[in-house]
């Protein structure tokens, strides 16, 4: 992973340099913004409201036997907002969108798809990349905000379904007011920002260099999807640290 | 590229290669060609699979640089700037690299419609009439997996004409095809080069298709060219080598008397 880190630099700030033809791609990047909440919805609908009420499940009776109903809200509220719906949301969308990236940008390099356009003077960036790495940029903070809000309900259901937590919904919800910040919910939303940058630059980095028919392809997605993760976990120790100081 | 079709000429532009070389992993694959491709004639480079044909297109389109020697596009340097914007050149890919993803019609308009170089009519008109040029007009809506091999290649040729290219370099242009769709896109190799007086350029080691199309040939083993001249010439040339490819063919054994 780490001999390509100056390609993938070098990539997103092509990239980057090519903004300006946004406007110019906007039919692709609404195509690939669309396809990825249509890809992904359910599946974040269904983690986030899992991830929210395993929280709870988890701290709520401990939190409710010492006496501290009024913090479970808040507990579940922040860990959700500001780690587990950007981590969890961005792992997912590098599973299921990063790795369609990879083998189509690669499956395009190995039959000569990317060559074509080339002797078109047609740049593989604008035309492939630009569009991949907007939508992606776009779709996932969108994607976290509503994980994050599911989540809440998770928590909020199960906090009131359990009999060992019993807490209203009302009550948990105002816990979670007093604890939860807007600045919170920022925190994790540009967190996604970046992990979809990252998932972007390294999936079509990946498929721009595969070679060597479908098993290079196969390759491709893997490593994807695996640096994906990798550099997910590398960068939000570094954005908390960043973010908390 | 050029990718100004106001004045397009109708002229095709010569190529000047000398001393190329080019190597991969330690392996060198082209070993100091020297040729020259004159304007406006068809020149055919013939050899056996791995002799570095396809790497050679490459390098005349601008998609590998070389490692020694150069390239002239025109009398001008290939690496200088803005000559690949100043001359049209288009490659029919050897398994038309058409895009999945679109339909045969976008396939066909993409250079127009990425440059913006025609309103979307316009591109339409121009796509049907280069689809037409190739017998696939009723082909704009479909898709290039619901396409024959030999309809693709004829989808890339009017995805290249769209450019109105001064050179068109074609790679292997009848390999996989029957023998049927192999003369017709030959037949269009020709007609294309009458019509427009493109220079085309093709890699093939299908003899029917280079005896059959050539103005002039060269042929080339092991990433060095064994000799250049008309069809008749090369015909009779005196290399081994040459000879041995142009004669090879198929031989069944006889069978054993016992058997």
């Amino acid at each position: 992973m780490f001999q390509n880190i100056g390609e993938m630099v070098v990539l997103f700030w092509r990239t980057l340099l090519s903004l300006p033809m946004t406007w110019r791609q906007r039919h692709k990047v609404c195509e690939q913004f669309f396809e990825i909440g249509n890809a992904s919805l359910l599946m974040v609908c269904i983690l986030s409201f899992f991830i929210g009420a395993v929280i709870a499940l988890q701290t709520g009776p401990v939190l409710v036997s010492r006496g501290l109903s009024n913090a479970v809200g808040g507990v579940v509220g922040i860990s959700i907002c500001k780690e587990l719906a950007p981590v969890m949301m961005s792992i997912l969308i590098a599973g299921r969108i990063g790795s369609a990236m990879a083998a189509e940008i690669g499956s395009m390099q190995v039959y000569q798809e990317i060559d074509a356009l080339r002797t078109m003077n047609i740049n593989p960036i604008q035309y492939l990349v630009l569009p991949r790495v907007v939508a992606i940029a776009t779709a996932l903070p969108l994607l976290v905000i509503f994980a994050i809000l599911v989540g809440w309900l998770g928590g909020a259901f199960v906090s009131m379904a359990n009999p060992h937590i019993d807490i209203s919904f009302a009550s948990f919800l105002s816990a979670l007011r007093e604890v939860v910040m807007i600045k919170d919910v920022a925190n994790g939303v540009f967190k996604s920002f970046i992990f979809a940058l990252l998932v972007g630059t390294v999936s079509c980095h990946q498929g721009l260099i595969t070679r060597g028919g479908p098993r290079g392809i196969g390759r491709s997605v893997t490593k994807a999807v695996v640096n994906s993760i990798v550099l997910i976990v590398i960068f939000d120790y570094l954005l908390t640290r960043a973010l908390l100081s | 590229m050029n990718t100004s079709l106001a004045n397009p000429s109708r002229n095709g532009i010569g190529i000047q290669v000398r001393g190329l070389r080019k190597g991969f992993n330690g392996e060198e694959v082209l070993k100091g060609l020297d040729f020259e491709v004159r304007p406006g004639e068809i020149f055919v480079i013939m050899g056996p699979s791995g002799s570095g044909k396809t790497v050679l297109l490459k390098h005349l389109i601008g998609l590998e640089t070389p490692d020694a020697g150069e390239i002239l596009i025109a009398g001008e340097p290939i690496q200088s700037a803005g000559v690949m914007d100043k001359y049209r050149m288009a490659m029919v890919f050897q398994s038309g690299a058409l895009l999945n993803s679109l339909t045969v019609g976008e396939n066909v308009g993409l250079y127009l419609s990425e440059h913006r170089l025609k309103p979307p009519p316009e591109i339409a008109r121009i796509v049907a009439e280069k689809l037409e040029v190739v017998g696939l007009r009723d082909a704009v809506d479909k898709w290039p997996s619901e396409l024959s091999g030999g309809m693709k290649k004829r989808v890339a040729i009017a995805r290249a004409l769209v450019i109105e290219p001064q050179l068109i370099l074609y790679d292997e242009p009848t390999s996989e095809l029957d023998p049927l769709s192999a003369v017709v896109i030959a037949e269009e190799i020709v007609r294309l080069n009458e019509r427009s007086q493109v220079t085309s350029l093709v890699v093939s080691h299908d003899r029917d298709l280079a005896f059959g199309v050539a103005n002039r040939m060269a042929v080339i083993h092991q990433g060095q060219i064994l000799t250049i001249g008309t069809p008749e010439q090369i015909k009779h040339h005196a290399d081994p080598k040459v000879q041995e490819f142009l004669r090879a063919h198929f031989k069944r054994a006889e069978p054993h008397p016992n058997q």
